[in-house]
């Protein structure tokens, strides 16, 4: 047995502020997700109730159980980490964000995060349509239904319109696309909410 | 394992297991809800697992959140709560099975409750 610290408390963030009530509540989670730098963590801190916290993720053993844990030591230990959030919203549910940055080498992570989740909303810059195009690849790969939110940043180009973005993304006629401030917890909440609609609205076959 | 440098992992990833690979046997997600059961503890518990029942003494948590209290991955929880669950000492409840989460009620439900959040509707 290693010898680990005997202080057990952690020192990062109030576990009171953190605890869940003991009514039993559904709990459900949405990907936020995109690039580097477009806005994820804005939009989770925006609405979420509790200050967002975050795991840190080691890459080579992202989808593994303790065989790899083990052998962690050994391996170069990239890690990432994943940020998350949480509303309680009126109605037992409890609704979980969570930050996925969408690059190729993170895809067993993903696939681990998306299991279960209702869907994705993929943030995009429109100032660099094509760093979204790994996310927006991933989510279509793993089948979760998504909605597209364009962050609004001030220097974005304004001469784009709807239908040429939609084209530069390649997105299905039926992809939600919505523009967001994510700093702005209404416009937040309008950008998930898009998500959800669509997914209310989807042909109930298609809901796998 | 001698130093820790500040903002890292109180307990390696590789060592909050003991080092003993188990297979997990409740399989457990990122949403599954995590509570302290009423069995006394037993002596001889691994440092982490003691970790882990001291956040869930001010409640449950999910195995994430608990993962981001102790700072570790949510795979090591993963395996420390299971370990937990096979001692009766911690109870594991399940989320929503996939199977259920288009469930049009379940959908409105979010829908209304997002709505209802909203400072301006
Ligand atoms: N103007 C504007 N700035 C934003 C928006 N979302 C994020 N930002 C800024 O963009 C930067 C990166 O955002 P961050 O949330 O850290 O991105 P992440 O890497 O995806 O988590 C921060 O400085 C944010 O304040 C937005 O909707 N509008
Ligand atoms: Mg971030």
């Amino acid at each position: 047995m290693a010898s680990a610290p005997s202080n057990t408390t952690p020192s990062a963030g109030a576990p009171g502020a953190v605890h869940q009530p003991d009514t039993a509540r559904d709990l459900v989670k949405i990907l936020v997700a995109g690039p580097f730098g477009v806005g994820k963590t804005t939009l989770i801190d925006s609405v979420s109730e509790i200050r967002p916290l975050h795991t840190e993720e080691h890459l080579s053993e992202a989808s593994a159980e303790v065989d790899d844990l083990a052998g962690v030591r050994e391996k170069s230990t990239t890690t990432v980490a994943i940020d998350f959030g949480r509303i309680s919203l009126p109605g037992d549910v409890v609704l979980y964000l969570f930050g996925t940055p969408g690059q190729e080498r993170f895809r067993a992570l993903w696939d681990d995060i998306a299991y279960g989740a209702l869907g994705a909303l993929v943030l995009v810059d429109s100032r660099r349509l094509d760093a979204s195009f790994d996310v927006l690849g991933l989510v279509e790969e793993s089948g979760l239904p998504y909605a597209v939110a364009l962050n609004t940043f001030p220097d974005a180009p304004r001469h784009h319109g709807a239908e040429r973005l939609r084209q530069a993304l390649d997105l299905e006629p039926g992809t939600p696309m919505v523009t967001c401030d994510a700093r702005d917890p209404d416009s937040s909440i309008d950008a998930l909410l898009a998500l959800v609609d669509h997914l209310i609205g989807r042909d109930p076959v298609e809901a796998r | 394992m001698t130093r820790r440098p500040a903002g890292r992992p109180l307990v390696p990833a590789y060592l909050s297991t003991g080092g003993v690979a188990r297979p997990s046997r409740p399989h457990l997600e990122r949403l599954s809800v995590l509570a302290r059961s009423e069995e006394p503890l037993p002596g001889g518990l691994p440092a982490a697992e003691l970790a882990l029942l001291d956040t869930l003494e001010g409640g449950s948590l999910a195995v994430v959140e608990a993962a981001a209290l102790l700072r570790l991955p949510v795979s090591a929880v993963r395996v420390l709560a299971a370990d937990l669950v096979d001692r009766d000492l911690v109870l594991a409840r399940a989320p929503i099975p996939p199977a259920a989460r288009f469930d049009p009620d379940l959908l409105k439900r979010v829908a209304d409750g997002l709505r209802a959040l909203k400072h301006h509707p």
